[in-house]
């Protein structure tokens, strides 16, 4: 089933790019990922332009977050205050992400930053977590229950001035420490399109040391304001939002998703970290082989 | 006085009826972009009068038609990817002026055996011979490359190609091409222009305007992209969130 994108100016298979929304959902509902990470090179791959890509698939991921949050929100496992500071620099972020996108496209640099980003960021994040959740397994087998780890923010966080209670999280820091947080993973989103939940994660978990029950709800929260303001930046400066790409990939990926969320509370979460920091490093892998090898195309033509 | 003048009026008139006239046309002067668009086939067929309805031999000093289908020029940039330090990163670049979007050239036989190099730069003839107007200055070597380079990409979009034999010509007197057009045409103004080419010479050349544009739905959502950005994206965020938030109060009733 053929569809012209109105904005992409490109003819796709509705079917294919339902699928590959439907496909993408699944793995962020079982994982808990918004799944950016692998839509955008995903569109480039099947011929979209990566602006559009990246635009389009920043309103995927707000809409595989809502359900989540609101889950979330009724078992009481968001901080709104967290989130709320968060959002605030999550959305400075994603201006400054913009006006970062802007230049580097002005100086031809735009794909291999991305792609370096990918590289760097998925490579670290995806070894911690096998680490992390190969060391999880083994204890589990052995019947040695690991120790669990002393939950405490870093030492950086806790010199910040303006410390302030954040009940529901368990914590008194500086609300500098999830601002800076929350605007580092806005610049990631526009530049990226991705909700930057990977990153989130750990750092609220290891930098900030927050509680464990409201990491997720508090990281889906941000996430789903951040896109929709990425969403709405790239709306007004590239103009690069294809809606008719995006209802198609969330149609795909909000089904998925909530098959994604049934199937993984039959498996053990350990091997579900394994299973996603796997997938993490393949990405990365990918791009960073794209990087080293003879890309298809040398030339590439841009409008002035 | 007056009738000398007239006689010079009118000589362009007396002079071109001893040379053959084109009649060209098109299968639609207007494409229109909707939502099942995969591209579209352009039929171009016309006549070639002869002064007098005489048509020369067949065989003998043949004649040849030559169409050329151009659309919308735009200033681009090319950039050329180089090794460094391990990593291919864009390097060089190059600017041109006016490069078509759309580029096509049917003939009735391979370009190069019915016209000169030179009448193949003037007219645009040829994938070789496009006028792109490269606007950084640089060595004639460094232009080639990127031009050969722009012109690959671009042919393996199917947005410029050539095809030498697609040009029919019945009885010396009636031509027709067929011309695709690919989905990820550019819209605006397009040109198909015709030659007709003997002994190596263009005798006669007419043009027809083509307009492609989108229409329904897709105008209104390219429309509304461009000039209602802020009402756009706030339609694209409630989109996104009314999906959402719709399959999971959906997926809960199971």
């Amino acid at each position: 089933m053929d569809l012209y994108l109105p904005v992409a100016n490109i003819s796709v298979n509705a079917l294919v790019i339902i699928l590959l929304g439907g496909g993408v959902g699944f793995l962020s509902g079982m994982f808990g990922v918004g799944g950016g990470f692998l839509t955008t090179p995903l569109l480039i791959v099947y011929g979209i332009s990566p602006t559009v890509a990246a635009a389009s698939a920043a309103s995927q991921v707000t809409g595989s977050s809502i359900s989540g949050v609101s889950a979330h929100f009724r078992r009481g496992g968001v901080d709104m205050k967290m989130g709320g500071v968060m959002v605030i620099g999550g959305v400075m972020g994603s201006l400054a992400g913009a006006g970062l996108f802007s230049l580097l496209q002005q100086t031809g640099q735009i794909d291999t930053v991305i792609a370096i980003l990918y590289v760097v960021l998925l490579g670290s994040v995806g070894s911690l977590m096998a680490t992390e959740s190969i060391r999880a397994i083994r204890s589990s087998r052995s019947g040695t229950p690991s120790r669990p780890r002393k939950r405490r923010h870093h030492p950086l966080v806790a010199s910040l001035p303006l410390r302030t209670r954040f009940y529901a999280s368990g914590l008194y820091i500086s609300p500098l420490a999830p601002l800076l947080l929350g605007f580092g993973v806005g610049i990631l989103t526009t530049l990226l399109g991705i909700g930057g939940g990977f990153i989130l994660i750990p750092a609220m978990l290891y930098l900030l040391g927050m509680q464990t029950r409201v990491v997720v709800g508090t990281s889906l929260f941000q996430t789903l304001f951040v896109t929709a303001s990425a969403t709405m930046t790239h709306a007004l400066t590239t103009k690069a939002v294809d809606i008719v790409l995006a209802a198609l990939l969330l149609l795909g990926s909000v089904t998925g998703a909530q098959i994604g969320v049934r199937f993984a509370q039959k498996i053990k979460p350990e091997y579900l970290r394994l299973a996603l920091a796997v997938l993490v490093l393949l990405v990365a892998f990918r791009m960073a082989l794209g990087l080293g090898w003879r890309p298809d195309e040398i030339y590439s033509v841009e409008p002035l | 006085m007056r009738r000398a003048l007239a006689l010079l009026m009118l000589a362009p008139l007396l002079l071109g009826a001893a040379k053959p006239v084109l009649v060209p046309d098109v299968s639609q002067r207007d494409i229109d972009i909707i939502y099942s668009f995969t591209g579209a086939e352009l039929l171009l067929f016309g006549a070639i009068l002869y002064p007098r309805g005489r048509v020369p031999d067949p065989g003998k000093d043949q004649a040849d038609i030559v169409i050329v289908v151009k659309g919308p020029t735009e200033a681009v940039q090319v950039r050329e990817k180089q090794k460094v330090a391990g990593i291919w990163v864009n390097a060089e670049r190059m600017r041109y002026r006016s490069a078509p979007t759309f580029y096509a050239v049917a003939s009735s036989r391979p370009l190069d055996t019915i016209v000169d190099d030179r009448t193949r730069a003037i007219y645009e003839m040829g994938l070789d011979r496009l006028q792109l107007s490269p606007a950084s200055g640089t060595s004639a070597d460094t232009q080639q490359r990127f031009a050969a380079g722009l012109v690959d990409l671009r042919r393996r979009h199917g947005l410029y190609y050539e095809s030498p034999d697609a040009v029919e010509i019945t009885d010396g007197v009636l031509y027709r091409a067929r011309i695709p057009i690919p989905a990820r045409v550019p819209v605006g103004r397009f040109t198909a222009e015709t030659f007709l080419v003997r002994d190596g010479h263009v005798l006669a050349a007419a043009t027809r305007e083509i307009i492609i544009r989108k229409s329904g739905f897709e105008r209104f959502v390219a429309r509304a992209a461009n000039h209602a950005s802020l009402l756009y994206g706030l339609c694209a965020v409630a989109l996104s969130v009314v999906l959402g938030w719709g399959a999971g109060a959906l997926w809960r009733r199971f």
